[in-house]
């Protein structure tokens, strides 16, 4: 190794920097094409306090129909959680790639690229063309959503587990489920709790979402309240919506308190 | 380092093993990499009976040796004759079903931190129970009887129910040995099972899987980095450097010429 080498203890990177700086000129670009400057925000202020003021106060007179689509949505994200759960656990073992082939790992891995590939709410619409309006293209839509995130998760969940473990319950003869539910399951557990507590979680304010398309659920009439400018109605469900979300995280802290996790 | 093996007489028991062998492996290899051997041509016979240490300085094969007997590493070449069947032949089905008469305990215990006591355990029976059942802990009764039983030889009787990442380093591995135990194994594999450990606690762990081998009549290979655990509890000593064997006998005739040529240079044996 030559002296000069030796000296050098950082070597600078100019790719890296090079890139940074074409980075910051991008920002630049990006902000002063489309009009992002601090004078088109005031502008947009105005706007958006007029807006809030006809918000409030939220109007729960129409409470029945707030409630069937809450349930209907509640519905759609819990079934399609479920389903995508199901799903997943086995794609994500055959997915992970501390544990199987790769000629396993690939499809199983394309299979979750395709179905994180466009936004749930281009997915319902392809399932509302498909099997109709209502509920069914809703729960479809979000089912393939949970796959592939589920999916991701789940897979690197299991490649970041310790083998030790695993060798220890290979070593005593036993056969592969067995070393999944005693080796690979206790180390995965706790997250997957979370995780699956996420995903529900996502599903339903995604569920609220492909309404808008007609695929169920209170989006359907939060767009409806929208285009009549019953902003005080769309107040009302937002609000729900958020106490929705709140209920499902203390639920979650619970759920993981029974299951010791 | 041949020219020691040679000098080294084979010792009365080892001839004895040679002729009654419970494991014999013949000209063993093993390349991670291709053409870079870390054992180069291993032959031993293990008799049916007592504790053989394998000593050796970090990195000469060890854990490699060890792991290739149960195939957790896939030796290169050779043959790993277990009760008159050739173990690197077999395909995935037999092995598993063979894999279920060999114990093996870990350095770092490798227990599942997040199960029970008990189902650490019970982990040694896996290979008689369905994955199905096992996920229900639908052990046969007299399985955990046994496990109840072994757990009280171990001293963890109290511990059933503690998850096995609040136990202490000692008890892990009071865990660990009962796992393989649990197997009612014709054979344990220990790999430096008291590395990890404190000297008082070394000799327990040691004294334990000697008593449970006399007990249960099985065989034990063990790695040690410590040689005197080794002298004080092997009958027999085998002496690896550089992926090969060059010593091969009792422990009394481990004197500090051999150990120098082991780990090579003589500073250490103040």
């Amino acid at each position: 190794m030559s002296e000069a080498v030796h000296r050098q203890a950082f070597i600078p990177n100019w790719w890296a920097r090079a890139a940074w700086l074409l980075f910051g000129v991008y920002l630049v670009y990006a902000a002063s094409h489309l009009e992002f400057t601090p004078a088109r925000f005031i502008v947009g202020l105005e706007h958006g306090a007029k807006f809030v003021a006809r918000l409030f106060p939220p109007d729960f007179h129409r409470w029945e129909l707030l409630l069937k689509g809450m349930v209907e949505s509640l519905q759609i994200a819990v079934l399609a959680s479920i389903l995508g759960l199901a799903i997943s656990l086995p794609l994500s073992l055959a997915a992970a790639r501390n544990l199987m082939p790769a000629w396993l790992t690939w499809p199983a891995r394309a299979v979750m690229v395709l179905c994180r590939s466009f936004h749930p709410v281009i997915v319902a619409i392809l399932f509302v063309k498909a099997v109709g309006f209502g509920a069914l293209a809703g729960i479809l839509a979000l089912t393939v959503a949970s796959i592939g995130f589920l999916g991701k998760l789940f897979t690197e969940a299991i490649e970041e587990i310790s083998l030790k473990q695993v060798e220890a319950v290979r070593a005593s003869g036993a056969p592969f489920m067995s070393v999944v539910s005693f080796a690979v399951v206790p180390q995965v557990f706790a997250r997957f709790v979370g995780f699956i507590a996420y995903e529900t979680d996502a599903n339903l304010r995604n569920s609220t979402m492909v309404g808008i398309v007609g695929a169920g659920g209170i989006g359907g009439t939060l767009f409806a309240a929208f285009q009549r400018f019953d902003y005080d109605f769309v107040c009302a469900i937002v609000l729900t919506i958020i106490a929705l979300i709140m209920v499902g995280e203390v639920l979650t802290v619970r759920i993981k308190r029974i299951f010791n996790v | 380092m041949s020219s020691i093996a040679a000098a080294t007489e084979p010792s009365a028991a080892a001839a004895a093993a040679a002729a009654t062998a419970a494991l014999s492996v013949r000209n063993l290899v093993k390349e991670y990499v291709a053409g870079r051997p870390v054992l180069q041509g291993i032959s031993l016979d293990f008799a049916p009976r007592g504790i053989t240490a394998v000593i050796g300085p970090s990195g000469t094969g060890k854990s490699t040796l060890i792991r290739c007997i149960n195939r957790l590493v896939e030796p290169t070449s050779g043959a790993i004759v277990f009760e008159g069947r050739d173990l690197v032949q077999l395909a995935k089905g037999e092995l598993r079903e063979a894999r279920r008469h060999i114990g093996m305990v870990f350095q770092e215990y490798n227990l599942v931190e997040r199960l029970t006591v008990m189902e650490n355990v019970l982990c040694g029976r896996l290979g008689y129970v369905t994955p199905l059942k096992a996920w229900l802990r639908r052990f046969p009764g007299r399985d955990v009887d046994r496990a109840f039983e072994l757990l009280e030889t171990v001293g963890l009787g109290a511990f059933t129910h503690a998850r096995a990442d609040s136990l202490s380093g000692g008890q892990r591995q009071r865990v660990g040995i009962a796992r393989a135990v649990m197997q009612q194994p014709r054979l344990l594999l220990a790999d430096e099972p008291t590395s990890s450990l404190d000297p008082k606690t070394s000799v327990e762990i040691m004294a334990l899987m000697q008593a449970l081998s006399e007990m249960h009549g099985f065989p034990v290979i063990v790695n040690m980095h410590n040689v005197e655990l080794a002298r004080r509890f092997a009958d027999r000593i085998v002496g690896m450097t550089g992926g090969a064997v060059v010593f091969d006998g009792p422990p009394e005739s481990l004197d500090d010429g051999i150990l120098k040529s082991i780990y090579g240079g003589e500073d250490w044996l103040e």
